[in-house]
């Protein structure tokens, strides 16, 4: 699967903590991952298993503790501001929120207009416009709301804004963390075309954080399952639904109510008990308290994350 | 069967010193005891005014029911007097509200809370009964009663969640108005609090509205349907009906064509174009017409009437019936 083609971004063990005043929060654990240029990996996990952090370490918004984030081959972690600024033309984020995410002072022209000011990519007033109403176009904004203000439209507008916006500076690379969440289903649907059309078109490779497994799997052609920081399991994503490995995959799998009659949940499906705290983690699996074939030697022993068949990697005690 | 609650042709609006933003257009709606009706809709489809009307509990001054009748257990409740909304409000109605968050009050304990209502509408209780049933209630939805001194801010997400079902059920009301109950949570907790509550409705025999976006948490627990479009149920109808028929109002169509479904395998999906209208400028005619694939010359002057297919599914269309030679799909 992974070899011959080209691969844009490569993260070699990855690792966030937060210092609290409990502890060391371990908000990404040692996570690895490649993603092929034009192609989109999906990460899913509840809230609070970091996934957000991930998608921001990765575009060092927040430096990481440890590890390695090669783009193209170059490890950016060691560059400076300067080369760093040069970098961040190349990769961009869409955010979760809508509502928040956009400057309620400003109007969508001046929005879709600042990537472009600072990155200093183009001169002259005119042509700065043409650029805007071309970006307004490619994402489905009609021109006559270039100098609207973002709380005259709603939320699948808005969305379309933070889109023209990362697109503004042609990256080659977007964290989209949680674009659709926000957004009511029918919206939620026009948006993942427009994100997949622009893949379609630009060549685009994503990083799809969502914790919507069925939106996931639409989108993604990898996905990685994350559990309090650790990634569990990676598979390709019909891979991954056809044959879930880890226990927990398999628990979020079934715990999607499906629109499918046919297709009630069953309560011995059903995972028990909560999310255990991130800080200071207990060594051995962290999903141990909560998975249903723990054995001794889970709490005990650390696990890592082995591959199964080629491209499948998961990391549990059953599959040694 | 018995109807616990009836609505006939409900508008409400909200006014404004700008604008009158018309929320609730012409409802239908019965239920019967111990049944669940999932009332499914776009955010503004005008779900939640609907819960708040029946409660009596919209906002003061500004939201106003202007027509329609509300019937519970043969009681009218649209104009009713302080003294008998009080009764039922907490204690035959009750209502689950969607944030978790900030439904709860971050002063008192949880057992303060439970308790509250238990206090005013059980007063024949002495304290020892009260502090007793509060404990049999945090039984029921799973969280052990040694915690019932703690507040809110020591529980996570799902927990606060079922201290709010807990207080809702507290009283063994009639009816229960679940406004999102569990889209603030996680989908492995939804689960956990989506099979609590089907547990609880069939041992307490209550009936449920369950208010939500999400068609798959319909799928798991609702047998009624309603779908509800700018402030009318476009289409009603039991759970078969609405998940496996084949005629439907566009609108629903597009509703499930939205959906990513994890069984299907197509790379594109098939949205509605463009957006809900705005309650305060509503099209003439079908309010669907705008955004409709099947529009008409007659969806554009005349509002549908309910057309029913029998078996209760009824469609607000005019593609359904034959009345003035409009023909089917």
């Amino acid at each position: 699967m992974i070899g011959s083609e080209e691969k844009l971004i490569e993260v070699r063990h990855l690792k966030k903590y937060f210092k609290t005043k409990k502890g060391m929060l371990h908000a990404v654990d040692n996570v690895n991952f490649e993603i092929i240029k034009g192609k989109t990996l999906g990460v899913v996990g509840e809230s609070g298993c970091g996934k957000s952090t991930l998608g921001r370490t990765l575009l060092r918004l927040i430096e990481p503790t440890e590890g390695e984030i090669l783009y193209e081959g170059n490890n950016i972690v060691s560059y400076g501001n300067r080369k760093m600024f040069e970098m961040r033309k190349k990769m961009q984020l869409i955010f979760q929120d809508p509502y928040s995410s956009l400057n309620p002072r400003m109007s969508v022209s001046e929005i879709i207009t600042e990537p472009i000011k600072v990155c200093k990519l183009l001169k002259g007033k005119k042509q700065i416009e043409e650029r805007v109403r071309e970006y307004m176009n490619t994402v489905g904004l009609a021109e006559r709301l270039i100098n609207a203000y973002p709380h005259e439209l709603d939320g699948g507008r808005r969305q379309r804004i933070g889109i023209a916006r990362a697109l503004a500076v042609e990256p080659e690379f977007i964290v989209c963390d949680e674009p659709v969440s926000a957004l009511d289903v029918s919206i939620q649907a026009q948006v993942l075309n427009l994100l997949m059309d622009l893949q379609e078109e630009r060549g685009l490779t994503y990083l799809f954080i969502t914790h919507d497994l069925s939106v996931v799997k639409h989108i993604s052609d990898e996905i990685l399952v994350m559990y309090l920081g650790e990634c569990v399991e990676k598979a390709e994503t019909d891979q991954l639904f056809s044959q879930p490995l880890h226990p927990y995959t398999k628990a979020l799998l079934k715990a999607i109510p499906s629109v499918d009659l046919s297709r009630k949940m069953l309560e011995s499906d059903m995972l028990k008990g909560e999310v255990t705290s991130p800080i200071n983690p207990k060594p051995g699996c962290r999903f141990a308290a909560r998975c249903p074939y723990c054995r001794p030697e889970c709490v005990s022993e650390q696990i890592t994350l082995k591959e199964v068949e080629p491209g499948h990697f998961v990391a549990c005690n059953l599959y040694e | 069967m018995n109807e616990l609650l009836q609505i006939k042709n409900l508008h409400v609006v909200y006014q404004t010193d700008e604008e009158t933003v018309y929320a609730v257009n012409g409802v239908d709606l019965n239920l019967s005891e111990g049944e669940t009706l999932g009332l499914v809709g776009e955010t503004g489809a005008g779900k939640t005014t609907l819960a708040l009307s029946i409660l009596n509990i919209l906002p003061p001054k500004v939201g106003k029911i202007t027509e329609g009748s509300i019937l519970f257990e043969g009681e009218e409740l649209v104009g009713a007097n302080e003294k008998l909304i009080r009764e039922i409000q907490g204690n035959k109605i009750a209502m689950i509200f969607q944030d978790p968050m900030t439904s709860l009050n971050p002063l008192l304990t949880i057992e303060d809370q439970i308790g509250e209502a238990l206090l005013l509408h059980r007063k024949e209780l002495s304290k020892d009964e009260i502090s007793q049933r509060v404990e049999e209630m945090l039984k029921m939805v799973g969280i052990p009663p040694e915690r019932k001194k703690e507040y809110p801010h020591q529980f996570s997400g799902g927990m606060k969640q079922r201290v709010v079902i807990a207080i809702s059920l507290a009283c063994e009301p009639k009816l229960l108005l679940a406004d999102e109950p569990t889209t603030a949570l996680d989908v492995t907790i939804q689960a956990q609090v989506l099979h609590m509550m089907n547990q609880l409705k069939k041992e307490l025999k209550t009936a449920m509205i369950l208010i939500t976006h999400d068609l798959g948490v319909v799928a798991e627990i609702c047998e009624k349907v309603g779908i509800m479009y700018a402030g009318e149920i476009i289409e009603v109808g039991s759970l078969e009906d609405i998940f496996k028929g084949k005629d439907h109002h566009p609108y629903t169509k597009g509703l499930f064509g939205s959906i990513p479904d994890l069984n299907s395998d197509v790379s594109r999906l098939s949205p509605i174009d463009g957006l809900m209208p705005d309650p305060s400028a509503l099209p003439e005619g079908c309010k669907f017409h705008p955004r409709c694939p099947n529009c008409w010359e007659m969806c554009k002057t005349t509002v549908p009437e309910y057309v029913d297919l029998g078996n209760g599914h009824k469609i607000r269309c005019h593609l359904f019936g034959n009345q003035n030679g409009g023909g089917g799909i």
